[in-house]
C-alpha cells in the first residue's frame, strides 16, 4: 500500500484510507483514481502532480 | 516558472517563535465585524437621528465610505517573515474573529425581520434594510469562503450556515472543486474576460457556477455509488439550509419579511459575483504542450493592497498567495510582487464595474500593459473578439 501526497498543500491520499468523502472506500488503489481527479483540499494539483510518499511500506 | 517566489513549503524545522516579530493588523481583524453589525449601527443612526436615511447605511459603507477609506489610507505591501507564517496560522485568535461573524450576522438577520414585520418602517425604509442586509449577506460569503477553504469539519460547516442567508450553498463546493481548478481559463464561468460587461458576466457566473456546482456534486456522489439526489449532496444540504431559514422567519415575523430576504439574498450573491469580476479579468492561464493548463501563478489574479478593503475582506485581495495556497489562513496571506495589481482597492473597483465604458478605460489599459501589449495572451470573451482585437491591435482574429 502507497500513499501519494499533493505538492501544493501536502494532503496524502493513503490507499489504506482512500477517501470515502471522495468515493474512494479504504483499500482503494491509486491506480483507480482517475488522472484528471484533483487534489480535494487545495484544488491546485491534479493526481499526476501527486509525489509518492517515500517512507510508506509496500 | 514552476519554481515561483511564491511557494512556500514548511517542514517540522520551522522556527516557532514569534517573539521578534509583531502582527500589525492583529486587533484590525475586528473591524471585520463592523460587516455583521450594520442592521444594528443603522438601527442606532435611525434612533439618534430620526432619519430613516440610515436605514441604507450598508450600501453607503461598503460602496462610499470604503472607497474613500482605501484612498486616505493607502497601502500597506508588508509581509509576516516566513518563520512565523506557521505560528501565525496556529493562532486561534485569529479564526475565532471569523466564528464571531456568524451568531452576529444571524442576530442582526433576527432584527431586521423584526423591523420589516414590526417596527413600523415606510416601504422605502424596508427596501434600504434589505439593501442593508444584502451587503451583510455578500461579505458574509467572504467569511463562508475562507471558512470553507479549511479541513475542519466545523470549519467547513460554519461555511454553510453562513451562506445560508444568500441562498448561495452551492458556492463552496463550486469555488474550491470547480474556480480555484479552472481559474483564468476560459472554462471557468468565475473568471471575468476582457470585452465582458459585468452585467454580461453577472447571468453567465450565476448560471455557469450552479450548473458546475452540481456536476462536481454528481460527479463525486456517483463515484461512491449515490444517486445526486441523496442526503449526501452538500449542495441539497446547504440550500435546505436556507429553506429552513426563511421559512422559520416567515413563520415567526409573518409573510411579510420574505420579499425582503429574497431582495437581500439576490443583493448578498451579486455583490460576491461583482467581486469574482475583478479578481480575474482578462488573465489567463496559457495551454501547455501536454494540453493541460499551467499551474495557476502569481500573474493570474488581480491583487489590491490597499488596507481599508484588506481589512474588511480578510485580505482577499492578496488573491494570488490565495491562489498558490487556497487552505493558508487569511492572517497569513502575502503580498505578492510579480502580481497585478488594481488600480484601486476591491470596495472602489466594485463601484468601477457597475458603469462598463469606466471599467474600461481603466482596466484594458492595465491588463495589456500586464500582457507587454499581446492581446492575444488575455482571455477574450468570444462575442467581443473581433472587437477587442481592432481596439487592441493583436493581428489574426
Amino acid at each position: 500500500m502507497s500513499a501519494f501526497r499533493c505538492p501544493a498543500c501536502g494532503y496524502t491520499y493513503d490507499e489504506r484510507e482512500g477517501n470515502p468523502r471522495e468515493g474512494f472506500p479504504p483499500g482503494t488503489p491509486w491506480s483507480e483514481v482517475a488522472d484528471d481527479w484533483h487534489c480535494p483540499d487545495c484544488g491546485v494539483r491534479d493526481k499526476v502532480d501527486f509525489e509518492p510518499v517515500g517512507d510508506g511500506d509496500e | 516558472m514552476e519554481a515561483a517566489a511564491h511557494e512556500h513549503h514548511h517542514g517540522p524545522e520551522v522556527d516557532l517563535n514569534p517573539a521578534a516579530w509583531t502582527d500589525p493588523k492583529r486587533y484590525a481583524w475586528l473591524l471585520g465585524l463592523i460587516v455583521p453589525l450594520l442592521p444594528f449601527i443603522a438601527w442606532g443612526l435611525v434612533a439618534l437621528t430620526g432619519l430613516g436615511v440610515f436605514w441604507f447605511y450598508g450600501p453607503f459603507l461598503v460602496f462610499v465610505l470604503f472607497p474613500l477609506l482605501d484612498v486616505l489610507i493607502g497601502m500597506d505591501a508588508e509581509n509576516p517573515p516566513d518563520s512565523v507564517i506557521k505560528w501565525l496560522e496556529q493562532d486561534r485568535y485569529y479564526r475565532w474573529c471569523t466564528y464571531v461573524f456568524i451568531p452576529i450576522q444571524y442576530a442582526g438577520l433576527i432584527l431586521a425581520c423584526y423591523m420589516w414585520a414590526d417596527g413600523g418602517l415606510s416601504t422605502v425604509d424596508s427596501i434600504g434594510l434589505a439593501l442593508t442586509m444584502g451587503m451583510v449577506s455578500g461579505i458574509a460569503i467572504n467569511t463562508a469562503h475562507e471558512l470553507g477553504h479549511k479541513r475542519a469539519d466545523l470549519e467547513k460547516w460554519l461555511s454553510k450556515v453562513a451562506l445560508a442567508q444568500s441562498g448561495y450553498g452551492h458556492f463552496f463546493i463550486e469555488h474550491n472543486r470547480g474556480h480555484h481548478v479552472r481559474v483564468a481559463t476560459p472554462e471557468d464561468p468565475a473568471s471575468a474576460r476582457l470585452g465582458e460587461s459585468f452585467w454580461a458576466f453577472l447571468p453567465r457566473t450565476v448560471s455557469g457556477s450552479l450548473s458546475s456546482a452540481w456536476g462536481i456534486e454528481r460527479a463525486r456522489l456517483e463515484r461512491g455509488g449515490h444517486s445526486v439526489w441523496s442526503i449526501h449532496n452538500d449542495i441539497l444540504q446547504a440550500w435546505a439550509m436556507t429553506v429552513g431559514l426563511f421559512a422559520v422567519l416567515a413563520i415567526a415575523f409573518g409573510p411579510v419579511v420574505l420579499p425582503y430576504l429574497l431582495l437581500q439574498a439576490v443583493l448578498g450573491f451579486s455583490l460576491l459575483e461583482v467581486v469574482n469580476y475583478l479578481e480575474h479579468y482578462g488573465l489567463l492561464r496559457q495551454k501547455k504542450e501536454d494540453g493541460r493548463y499551467e499551474r495557476c501563478l502569481p500573474q493570474h489574479s488581480w491583487n489590491s493592497n490597499n488596507v481599508a478593503s484588506n481589512v474588511l475582506l480578510y485580505h482577499l485581495q492578496r488573491h494570488s498567495d490565495h491562489h498558490a495556497n487556497p487552505t493558508r489562513r487569511y492572517q497569513a496571506l502575502r503580498h505578492v510582487d510579480e502580481a497585478p495589481q488594481l488600480p484601486t482597492g476591491y470596495a472602489g473597483m466594485i463601484v468601477l464595474a457597475w458603469f462598463p465604458p469606466i471599467w474600461r478605460r481603466l482596466m484594458d489599459r492595465r491588463l495589456l500593459d500586464h500582457y507587454e501589449g499581446d492581446v492575444g495572451r488575455a482571455n477574450i470573451q468570444p462575442r467581443a473578439r473581433r472587437r477587442v482585437l481592432a481596439r487592441h491591435g493583436g493581428g489574426a482574429v
